[in-house]
């Protein structure tokens, strides 16, 4: 017990440490406000299905085009020391390829849907090689290179759609975007979670994990190391472009509609704040995924209670910035030393009265 | 030296600007055909300014015995030069659909001056009104009284609304909530919850999520455009709330899609209220001669569907986008 206090508080505060403090405050704090805020309720939709709903529900769920977006946008910081700014118009990009190939198509049927969703990955991963050559090979600043397509992407999806929101309906989408027969929790949750174990897999399988720590950390010595820093560069685009055509393909599946103006609108900076809570180094280098997913949760919480509080949607933003400073500040380098050291000197001097030689 | 070099560039700029205009000017009003510039949003801005787009398109064609011109910027600076082309040019008449508000003084006073008719469409500009012929135009504040009219006449016991509104702050966002604000103020109907989710259907489906989840009782959901009904409406569906006619909660939208049209002939929406894109029939008369203008601000007639009296037809006639 005593070493785990330790590993937390005495070398200042552990990486996770930031956004599991959060959730509990938030936590705390909804529970004091309305106990039952946590209350899940199990009733029949619209389609017959019996699915869970209530506040968590509606958290998790919701969070989960942020979540996927901040696993690769974790991968991209910590390979290229920056941030791809543009995710939200990459998805929508994405998502209009989805919404295209399924309407093209006669009838929409489960191989289409998977048809639709090979080819938004592909367009997702073409965008993403641009962006991660600009950046890998040419050297420009990641957030440079990114508001290229952040400035044209949402137009290249409105030339994509052709016209203003096409609309698919079809209960595979639906099953895609809310929930499928006989499974009560909402499909995005498991898609969120098959991500998260593919990139354990993949971190398990290759060496990628320690790559991209090495390329974030010092790109110079990595290669001289025999780690081609370009190509690991560029890998973390092309992940990234993934998750944004994965997540693209939620955003479009929950309503059945693309809206290329409103799809995942300002994600980018969510993803990149998902990142930052998580206690990752914007600047690269070391990096938890696990760390940014739980980021994204913070975010999404701290929204619904907002709304749950009534609070007027135009201030909603102003509340998450003050939160979000404040987590941000508490999760800086120098508040982490000034913690650690302060709670190293109180474990110093609780240890010279009771207990001599236990450590 | 330096000085003088510059002051020749600039002098030589100065000259060939003004040989450029004149050469431009000289090939002005000559055929039969009425020259018509057309200063618009570019269709990509919403389904509404295509549709728009196509209308003007349309009906100011070689047919109709019109030479189209047009021009689409959403930056205001660029539609002002856009204008000033299309004076310098020699155009009859000038249509405008203004990025913003403020500005145009200078260039309607000129196309004044070269005897161009200007009519304003979809959106009013600041200027005195003697600058322009007629402004057509889509009164949002009516298209709010329209719907929440509409909402009274239904005679429900109690009306318990959540609110979606649009971008706070824009026109049709003012227009929408007012006629609303109105009756929550009344005390005519409840205010369950009021939040904008700015236009974004995702955001609307978390806040009608939300009142589920606090367990209040509501009936109606009014949002501000289509796209936040459908996020209001798949919130209810995850719910087991049905809506629509003989619903637990009446759907009304705005804009009149055609997809959301088609929620209604279905009987999953209750009410669409139409904000009308189709402005140049109405130009086009009025420049014929065929109809005169009684005021300068022509308000564009609009309409309100009901579910239970829509039909295919009133779809094909009034729907947006496909």
């Amino acid at each position: 017990m005593k070493n785990a206090f330790k590993r937390i508080f005495g070398t200042g505060l552990g990486q996770l440490t930031i956004p599991i403090i959060s959730i509990l405050l938030l936590v705390v704090f909804n529970l004091i406000r309305d106990p039952s805020f946590f209350s899940i309720g199990i009733m029949h939709n619209n389609d017959g299905n019996i699915v869970l709903a209530g506040n968590l529900i509606s958290i998790i769920n919701g969070a989960s085009e942020l979540a996927v977006l901040a696993m690769g946008m974790t991968l991209v910081t910590a390979a290229c020391g920056g941030q791809d700014i543009s995710v939200g118009a990459a998805a929508a990009i994405a998502g209009s390829a989805f919404v295209k190939v399924l309407k093209s198509a006669p009838a929409i049927n489960g191989g289409i849907v998977v048809l639709a969703f090979f080819s938004a990955c592909l367009v997702a991963v073409i965008f993403a090689s641009f962006n991660g050559t600009l950046v890998a090979v040419f050297k420009i600043q990641p957030m440079i290179a990114t508001l290229i397509l952040y400035t044209c992407g949402r137009s290249i999806a409105y030339w994509i759609n052709g016209g203003a929101t096409p609309t698919v309906s079809s209960p595979i989408i639906t099953g895609i975007g809310s929930f499928i027969p006989g499974i009560p929790v909402p499909t995005p949750v498991i898609i969120v979670l098959v991500m998260a174990v593919l990139f354990k897999l993949l971190f398990h399988f290759t060496s990628l994990e320690l790559f991209t720590q090495s390329v974030g950390i010092n790109g110079s010595a990595a290669r001289l190391n025999g780690i081609n820093s370009t190509f690991i560069k560029l890998l973390s685009f092309i992940i990234l472009g993934v998750c944004v055509a994965v997540a693209g393909c939620i955003g479009v599946s929950r309503l059945g509609l693309i809206n290329h103006e409103t799809l995942l609108l300002d994600v980018e900076m969510d993803a990149i704040l998902a990142v930052a809570i998580g206690g990752n180094n914007l600047g690269g280098g070391k990096f938890k995924i696990g760390g940014s997913i739980l980021g994204a949760y913070v975010i999404q919480m701290l929204t619904i209670t907002l709304y749950a509080m009534k609070v007027s949607s135009t201030d909603v933003k102003a509340y998450k910035a003050i939160v979000i400073i404040l987590l941000v500040v508490i999760g800086s380098p120098v508040v982490k030393a000034k913690f650690g050291k302060f709670m190293g000197n109180v474990m110093k001097k609780n240890k010279k009265v009771p207990v001599k030689g236990a450590e | 030296m330096k000085k003088f070099g510059a002051l020749l560039l600039v002098g030589v700029l100065a000259f060939s600007c003004l040989l450029g205009g004149c050469g431009a000017k000289t090939g002005g009003k000559s055929s039969g055909t009425i020259k018509v510039g057309v200063v618009n949003n570019p269709p990509s801005e919403s389904g509404y300014r295509e549709a728009n787009v196509k209308d003007m398109e349309a009906v100011f064609s070689a047919e109709n015995g019109y030479d189209l011109k047009t021009a689409y910027s959403l930056k205001n600076d660029e539609q002002l030069q856009a204008a000033q082309g299309f004076i310098t040019e020699g155009v009859d008449y000038l249509l405008i659909s203004a990025a913003e508000t403020t500005g145009w003084d200078e260039v309607l006073k000129k196309a004044q001056e070269a005897g161009i008719k200007v009519y304003l469409f979809d959106r009013m500009i600041d200027v005195d009104e003697n600058l322009y012929e007629a402004a057509v135009v889509s009164d949002m504040a009516k298209e709010g009284e329209t719907a929440v009219n509409w909402l009274l006449s239904q005679n429900l016991a109690e009306y318990n609304v959540i609110h979606i509104q649009g971008a706070m702050g824009s026109d049709a966002q003012i227009g929408r909530t007012g006629a609303l604000d109105e009756q929550f103020a009344a005390g005519t109907m409840n205010k369950v919850v009021q939040q904008t989710a700015t236009w974004d259907e995702a955001e609307a489906k978390k806040i009608v999520e939300s009142v589920i989840n606090s367990g209040e009782d509501f009936n109606v959901i009014y949002a501000e455009n289509d796209g936040m009904a459908k996020g209001a409406v798949a919130a209810l569906d995850e719910a087991g709330i049905t809506h629509g006619v003989d619903g637990q909660v009446i759907v009304m939208g705005f804009d009149c899609n055609k997809w959301a049209l088609r929620e209604l002939l279905a009987g999953a929406w209750n009410y669409d209220g139409q904000c009308s894109p189709f402005q140049a029939q109405i130009i086009s008369d009025l420049i014929k001669g065929n109809t005169t203008a009684s005021s300068k601000k022509i308000i564009n007639e609009e309409k309100g569907f009901d579910a239970k009296t829509i039909t295919q037809s009133d779809i094909d006639t009034y729907g947006l986008g496909e």
